[in-house]
């Protein structure tokens, strides 16, 4: 009961976790290069949960400076992970480049193929 | 405590001698490539720089046998690792032996080198020269740090010369030997330096040692004392031993230089500095912690001759001679009495003379006769009489005969063993003597008394020796073995100031008169004594 | 307005114009049809990277307090700030220094292994990597290192797949890949030092969290914060056995890249541990929560070994100087690790808050030793591929005969690299050596000599092979590389000699880092 309570009030957190793990297992499991990135976006976008879940204030709004409101959202954080998704988008972009690039001097995006394809450690 | 001591001799003469004495070679080393195309020019610039750097150390015994210390701070690295040079008794014998016999060996090496039209001449004088540049650094350093720097540029400048000839084998005993050398002093003589560092907080050779008798643990002690005896692979104690053999694939002239005279006796003479500047004889007497060197390096003397009296190969036989008679001057700093130190110097000197003197010979046979084992050389005698008479003055000289030099090491290594109550190390000396008999007599004999094979006994010879410049450099070191035993006295009175205790009290030439009698804490005091003195005399 | 006044106008802007200057340089070596000319913006920028980063270290040394460079004039909490310290200060120039110093080097061998329209974009690159390494270190603000440090790392992507080979698309591609999860583990680190602090400042962050950490409930996000920051850096300094992404990267960049890269991007990632360990977090919060020194200590001394051991067996130059390049690290590391450890009271006689730390002192001035060794190991194989088109051994065999004066260098960085007495190598060694000793660790000053070892072998088998085997038929025909490769590779091998020989440049100044780092905690 406890755990489900937990659950229920954290929830986001638990979708962080979850994310997190399922990204960086896609990673790690996968062979195939896209899916590799897939993975990765996944993993990168976590964070951004991660750092908005506190920076959101119940019943807060926007940041912008109004008498007429007392609480307010954090806006660094949600700066900051504006910055991050450039970033995050900069390196999907230039990794799927890079998996054009090897699937024009491999012809396949598969890793085991690669690998079986320059079998020298050379 | 350098800020004080270096005033008197920076920018004088002996500062400078010292390092024209370093520099000299060095530089030639840098001249010599140029001249690759002119192999007389070449090995003109060798014998003018082997000169000049004999001039220069002969020039600077004077001082140093008045009592004077000539030092010189070059350059601090960082705080405690000072590039700096003193010239003590010890350091200035080995110097002086070691350019000495370059002169000589330049003058073999031109012979051996044009006769046996080896290649990469250029190479082999450069790094001669850089090798030269090392052991004098080495015998003039002031400290472990500067030590272990000439120490290791020693190996690295002697390794393309160990390789020379570019075989597998060769390049086998080139691992061989950089490996076991560098890996020594890497993994074992380095921490034994850190070791020190950190127990005494300085890396200067002291006179009276630098580790305090209740520094360390007895076990610490005996523990570092092994770090640097075998560290300092050079020494070619067992079990380090078998770089030496096997570096006998470089040219003769290398043998014979680098693996009787430098680079051994580098090794060696680092342990003498060691025991006697950074141990203290009485630091390592009273704690007991030398006991077991003493019996290591017997069982060397005993271990190796007996090896050698398998070797057919004459160099190698004459490598293992080596390695049994460098453990001679291991028990003489394991003694740790002033007798059996002067013995161990003394041993220095006189098998140098000895040992290269054999090289040579082995290197004339071989080039001469393309003979290298020791049953080939029945009835040789005939051909090259002066060869084999050289031959047996230095074998006579290591055994230990007068009127030759080896007596005197051997009369004080003994001496010293009776001081320390080693009775046992005496018995050690003589059963030596006889198996040095055992396995250098009979090479003699053979050549002398065997009939040479194919030739009837009445038969005439025609006789055919080495090229003049061998056999002049044989015959000047021959000469060597007898001249150090008469005059071994100008010898004996410069090793007699070694300062062995730190406080100048049981040494001859200095009358103690400015400096007090000096506790083991302020053992700078027994310097700063002496250095005004040499400053007078070098004026 | 007179030169002088301009320059005094300029002065207190020093800090930003550090990342400015290689921002803007990028941008115009974008535009720019010819390589020539891209290279010629790169090397003004390198150089002057190079003199505003000596100009803000002297500042700092004689002025011994950090240069504070508030960015749009706000104040630290709020605003960004650049913080300038003996620490960032001595990184800086380390890294602008490598860099100006192989540019002369990059024309030709660029030239010779890029294809021509490409040619201006590695320029364009290598410069946005440069201002991405200069603003991991300058900055003071944990956020903004991560941005920076994405910057060099994709600017270091793109690098690397430039390579000649396929391979070096593959390559590119798994650095890629890991970097990228480095550098999200990172952020999350910091993300939770937000929430726990709700600063993102490193001085800031470090003085809020005491009260965190005597927080029962709070201690564990403290803890995982640490956790995820520091293996998320140590895979950007492959640190061991985070290090798998290092030896490709390494062999199948462009060979100025993979110089440039051993010797700088390796060391920001350090510089940026060494700040979260010592300023951010501080050494009691490490030992205390985690077992930092334990864990840095032994991945460094299995990074010595094992990875010491590949460099041993591998027949292809580049890759052999990248695991030596970890095993390398490994020695940084394992400084910084005896930096957390208490130094044992018997060994030194002032107390440890106002002598330098010889750990630390060890871990940075390897920094720099290290970076100059490796610079001018690589930018040698450089020269040699430039001329023959290989670095594998076969290849390379008898090399020393046609390219002498090239393969000395080589040897006198390898030498420096062994640690042999006389070289900048000995230098770090004994630091290294005596911070063991000051920790009361005997052990790890045999590991450390035995690990020098094994680099005598890796170095050795080289060294046989260039000078000593029968030339190939490409080493034959080779001829010495030109006088514009000789000048970068002899500077940097006399360094290595130098920085043996007179410490003061190294030593001096890592020791006042090491005490602003070490001694100001204690």
């Amino acid at each position: 009961m406890q755990a489900l309570e937990t659950l229920a009030t954290h929830y986001n957190y638990f979708i962080t976790i979850v994310l997190m793990i399922s990204g960086l297992f896609i990673v790690i499991a996968r062979g195939n290069l896209i899916k590799k990135l897939v993975g990765l976006s996944l993993f990168q976008t976590s964070v951004y949960l991660l750092y908005l879940t506190p920076a959101k204030i119940l019943g807060g709004t926007a940041p912008i400076y109004n008498p007429a409101y007392k609480v307010y959202s954090n806006p660094l954080p949600h700066v900051l992970m504006l910055t991050a998704i450039v970033v995050g988008v900069a390196t999907i972009a230039l990794g799927l480049a890079l998996v054009v690039r090897i699937k024009e001097a491999y012809g396949t995006i598969e890793e085991d193929e690669i690998f079986s394809k320059d079998p020298d450690s050379e | 405590m350098f800020t004080n001591l270096t005033a008197p001799f920076l920018g004088t003469p002996t500062g400078d001698l010292i390092i024209a004495a370093i520099a000299i070679p060095f530089i030639a080393s840098l001249i010599i490539p140029l001249f690759y195309k002119f192999p007389n020019l070449r090995e003109a610039v060798t014998l003018i720089a082997a000169t000049l750097l004999a001039g220069v150390t002969w020039s600077l015994y004077p001082t140093v046998a008045a009592g004077g210390q000539p030092e010189l701070l070059v350059w601090s690295v960082a705080p405690g690792l000072d590039l700096a040079f003193k010239i003590e008794p010890l350091g200035m014998l080995f110097g002086l032996i070691a350019s000495t016999l370059w002169v000589v060996n330049s003058i073999y090496s031109i012979g051996y080198m044009r006769g046996n039209d080896e290649p990469r001449q250029t190479q082999f004088y450069v790094c001669f020269a850089v090798a030269i540049s090392a052991t004098m650094a080495l015998a003039f350093s002031a400290n472990l740090f500067t030590m272990f720097l000439a120490y290791e540029v020693l190996t690295l400048s002697t390794y393309p010369l160990v390789t020379h000839k570019a075989t597998e084998d060769a390049m086998k005993a080139g691992r061989v030997y950089l490996v076991l050398l560098v890996g020594t002093s890497m993994v074992l003589f380095l921490p034994a330096i850190l070791l020190t560092w950190a127990t005494a907080g300085t890396l200067d050779f002291t006179p009276g040692g630098i580790i305090k008798p209740d520094a360390l643990s007895p076990l610490l002690m005996g523990g570092l004392l092994a770090l640097f005896i075998f560290g300092i692979g050079k020494a070619a104690v067992m079990p380090i031993h078998f770089w030496l053999p096997a570096a006998m694939v470089a040219p003769t002239p290398v043998s014979a230089l680098l693996h009787a005279v430098a680079v051994v006796k580098a090794g060696v003479f680092t342990v003498l500095k060691v025991i006697v500047y950074v141990f203290g004889i009485e630091t390592l007497t009273s704690t007991t912690a030398n006991e077991w060197v003493v019996y290591l390096a017997s069982f060397c003397v005993l271990m190796a001759s007996i090896v050698a009296m398998n070797q057919d190969n004459l160099k190698a036989r004459l490598a293992y001679s080596t390695v049994s008679q460098l453990s001679y001057i291991v028990l003489g700093a394991a003694l740790a009495t002033a007798a059996s130190i002067t013995g161990g110097a003394l041993h220095i000197l006189m098998h140098a003379f000895a040992k290269i003197t054999l090289f040579f010979c082995a290197g004339a046979i071989y080039i001469t006769h393309r003979k290298t084992e020791v049953s080939q050389l029945d009835g040789l005698g005939r051909l090259m009489p002066l060869t084999m008479f050289a031959f047996l003055i230095g074998s006579l000289s290591i055994i230990g005969i007068p009127p030759l030099g080896g007596t005197w090491s051997k009369w004080y290594l003994a001496l010293g063993a009776l001081d320390a109550n080693y009775q046992f190390a005496v018995a050690v000396f003589m059963i030596s003597s006889l198996l040095n008999i055992a396995y250098l007599v009979p090479i003699v004999a053979r050549a002398f008394f065997k009939p040479l094979p194919g030739v009837a006994p009445g038969e005439k010879v025609k006789i055919a020796e080495a090229p003049i410049a061998c056999l002049i450099a044989i015959s000047i070191t021959m000469l060597g073995c007898f001249v150090t035993f008469f005059y071994a006295d100008p010898i004996l009175d410069m090793i007699s100031l070694i300062d062995f205790t730190g406080s100048e009290t049981n040494t001859t030439a200095i009358e103690p008169s400015g400096s007090t009698i000096a506790t083991p804490d302020t053992t700078a005091a027994g310097t700063t004594g002496e250095t005004p003195k040499g400053a007078i005399n070098v004026r | 307005m007179s030169a002088m006044t301009f320059l005094n106008a300029v002065e207190p802007h020093l800090p930003i114009l550090l990342i400015i200057v290689p921002l803007f340089g990028a941008l115009m070596a974008t535009f720019m049809r010819s390589g020539t000319v891209a290279w010629f913006i790169s090397l003004v920028v390198s150089v002057l990277v190079a003199l505003i980063a000596w100009k803000l270290l002297n500042t700092i040394l004689s002025t011994g307090t950090p240069i504070i460079y508030k960015i749009g004039n706000w104040e630290a909490p709020i605003g960004i700030v650049y913080k300038v310290d003996q620490l960032s200060g001595f990184v800086l120039l380390v890294i602008a220094a490598i860099a100006a110093v192989m540019m002369p080097f990059a024309r030709r061998s660029i030239a010779a292994e890029i294809k021509q329209r490409a040619q201006p974009w590695y320029y364009a690159m290598y410069l946005l990597c440069l201002a991405g390494l200069m603003g991991i270190v300058i900055t003071g603000d944990a956020f903004n290192a991560f941005v920076f440090l994405e910057i060099s790392s994709l600017a270091t992507y793109v690098l690397i797949a430039l390579g000649r080979h396929r391979r070096a698309l593959l390559a590119a591609y798994q650095y890629l890949i890991m970097g990228t999860i480095g550098a999200t583990l990172y952020v999350i680190g910091i993300g939770l030092l937000y929430v726990l602090t709700g600063t993102l400042n490193f001085d800031d962050i470090a003085s809020r969290l005491g009260p965190a950490l005597a927080d029962p409930e709070r201690r564990n996000a403290v803890m995982a914060a640490l956790g995820f920051a520091f293996v998320g850096v140590s895979l950007k300094l492959a640190l061991f056995p985070m290090h798998v992404w290092l030896p490709n990267a390494y062999t199948y960049a462009p060979s100025v890249a993979t110089a440039f890269l051993a010797g700088t991007a390796t060391k920001a990632a350090i510089y940026l541990l060494i700040r979260l360990l010592f300023t951010v977090f501080g050494v009691s919060i490490s030992i205390e929560t985690l077992p930092v020194p334990q864990v840095l200590i032994v991945l460094s001394i299995a990074a010595m070994f094992l990875a010491s051991f590949s460099a041993v067996f591998e027949n292809n130059a580049k890759r052999m100087l990248a695991y030596s390049s970890i095993a390398q690290v490994g020695y940084i590391m394992l400084g910084v690790g005896l930096a957390c450890l208490p130094v044992l009271a018997a060994t030194t006689d002032a107390s440890p808050a106002t002598t330098p730390n010889n750990g630390m002192t060890a871990g940075l001035v390897h920094i720099a030793n290290h970076a100059i060794m490796k610079a001018a190991l690589f930018l040698a194989l450089g020269a040699v591929y430039y001329r023959i088109g290989s670095v594998l051994y076969k290849d390379i065999a008898g090399i020393g005969r046609t390219m002498p004066l090239t393969m000395l260098a080589f040897g006198i960085a390898g030498l420096g690299l062994m640690g042999t007495p006389g070289t900048a190598g000995f230098i770090s060694k004994w630091y290294l050596a005596l911070g063991a000793i000051d920790t009361g660790w005997y052990s790890i000053v045999f590991l450390i000599v035995a690990s020098s070892l094994i680099s005598l072998i890796y170095i050795g088998r080289i060294t046989e092979v260039v000078w000593f085997r029968e030339p190939s038929a490409a080493a034959a025909q080779a001829k010495e590389a030109p006088l514009s490769m000789l000048v970068p590779l002899w500077i940097l091998a006399l360094l290595t000699i130098y920085l043996g020989l007179d410490t003061r440049a190294t030593v001096d100044v890592a020791a006042e880092a090491a005490k602003v780092l070490v001694g100001g905690i204690r």
